[in-house]
């Protein structure tokens, strides 16, 4: 009877090992950890008056948390993918990604040629910028803290009203090939935050809180509290502007997009 | 006796222990992939992918809402009574809530009662934000909230065939159901 009980026991460890390695391409096993090195900067919190929101009058308090000081890079993404088989290239799932993931990369483990390992990571889907963030305990930061962090230039927490970081931010926009930049290639902000401009776009957690497209209609947000009506523009407006490049950016994707500028960085709540 | 047991027995247990949560059989989109636990209005704790089998018609909302929900809501009434009692067994019409703080599976249960949702096809589920946030990303949902009582919201009711496949999306309100529930007599076929 002892005999049977071992057998049984060992059959069952047997067949669920089978079920382990199977797995390494089903996507819901659990994310693996590894090795990172990149700087958190701690931001307090405080109060911002968001750019474009349903009140643009209403401060919205964003409470302190951990930034990734910058972008997360081809390496470390290569990285997450020798820890996470499941979401290299040829076993992602299609409900996780769609056809431009990773797009330019020779194949599951090879970056693009003529792309620094340290330049920003791209064509990667929501999906997969949260599993990399969850792997690591960490999470995509809210619109609300990214833009808490975005009104900062070099010298002050909030230069909302300053022209100059206003005129600053459209430039910075108009760069071409922003993925090909390395990471903190430009100054650092207030915090100590690289890659907030001059660099890509970024994944958000709740990007898809942004209502500017065609679904506006039905919902019972109005599309005039998100454009700018007036026919001059003032600084206030040229100031709305630069927002709403980046507003437009987050309201126009889908959670399964991969575009060559749109990468991402990771927060964590600071517990205690 | 004992003999010819074993090799059974074994047989039962490898069985068992490897096909429970395998997903391979599932299209590569399939919702069945999320692995999110979601509370009923019952109070009961599960995965999406107990539904797999079932031929599923979502929509989000929350109880709170004064405005499109109670619409969406009759929507989902009317495609029930439309698509008729005889599929009961084989579909289920589900309830996400976008305000998982505030719907309680008591808030939940009320708000099914007071639609007459009874019977067993009816759920209302909600899960914590991060697992919300994703769900209505798969359903490509936008939803934001305006004030502690108000959410805005996208107005999708979706339909899934059997194996989590998202086969129909219908979006606005007041809406013509009758594609809806073409759709969804599709899935049985």
């Amino acid at each position: 009877m002892k005999n049977l009980f071992f057998l049984l026991s060992l059959i069952f460890v047997v067949s669920c090992d089978k079920k382990v390695n199977n797995s390494s391409i089903e996507p819901h096993l659990e994310l693996v950890s590894f090795e990172i090195q990149v700087k958190m900067v701690e931001i307090p919190g405080g109060y911002y008056r968001p750019f474009f929101d349903i009140d643009s009058i209403k401060e919205v308090y964003v409470s302190r948390f951990f930034m990734d000081e910058r972008l997360v890079t081809n390496q470390e993404y290569l990285n997450f993918l020798i820890a996470n088989p499941q979401w290299v290239k040829s076993n992602i799932l299609s409900l996780y990604a769609d056809d431009n993931y990773l797009k330019n990369w020779k194949s599951d483990f090879e970056i693009p040629e003529g792309v620094s390992l340290q330049a920003p990571v791209t064509n990667v889907s929501w999906y997969a910028a949260k599993a990399f963030a969850q792997s690591l305990g960490k999470r995509l930061p809210t619109v609300d803290e990214w833009e808490y962090v975005g009104v900062a230039d070099k010298s002050s927490p909030n230069a909302a009203d300053n022209p100059e970081f206003t005129n600053y931010i459209l430039a910075s926009y108009k760069t071409g090939e922003r993925y090909k930049i390395p990471v903190k290639a430009g100054q650092s902000n207030y915090y100590g935050i690289y890659d907030m401009y001059g660099s890509v776009w970024e994944w958000t957690s709740d990007f898809n809180s942004v209502m500017m497209t065609g679904e506006s209609r039905n919902s019972n947000i109005k599309n005039e509290n998100l454009f700018c009506a007036g026919a001059s523009l003032t600084a206030t407006d040229l100031k709305n502007y630069a927002a709403f490049i980046r507003f437009a950016m987050r309201g126009s994707v889908k959670a399964n997009y991969c575009i060559n500028n749109l990468g991402f960085r990771c927060v964590k709540d600071i517990t205690i | 006796m004992k003999k010819f047991l074993i090799p059974f027995l074994l047989f039962g247990l490898f069985i068992t222990s490897c096909t429970s949560n395998s997903n391979s059989n599932l299209p590569d989109d399939s919702i069945y992939h999320l692995t999110s636990e979601w509370e009923n209005q019952n109070g009961e704790f599960m995965q999406l992918n107990k539904l797999k089998g079932d031929v599923v018609v979502m929509v989000m909302i929350y109880t709170n809402c004064r405005t499109a929900c109670p619409r969406l809501t009759a929507d989902m009434r009317d495609i029930h009574k439309q698509v008729g009692k005889a599929n009961n067994k084989d579909i289920k019409y589900v309830l996400v809530s976008i305000d998982p703080e505030f719907d309680t599976p008591e808030k939940m249960k009320e708000y099914l009662e007071m639609y007459k949702f009874t019977g067993n096809e009816w759920l209302f589920l909600r899960s914590s934000d991060a697992n919300t946030r994703e769900l209505a990303n798969v359903l490509a949902v936008k939803y934001k909230e305006i004030s502690p009582i108000d959410f805005s919201h996208s107005n999708i009711i979706s339909v899934f065939n059997k194996n989590g496949h998202l086969a129909y999306q219908k979006e606005g309100l007041n809406i013509d159901i009758d594609g809806t529930v073409s759709q969804i007599k599709k899935q049985f076929n």
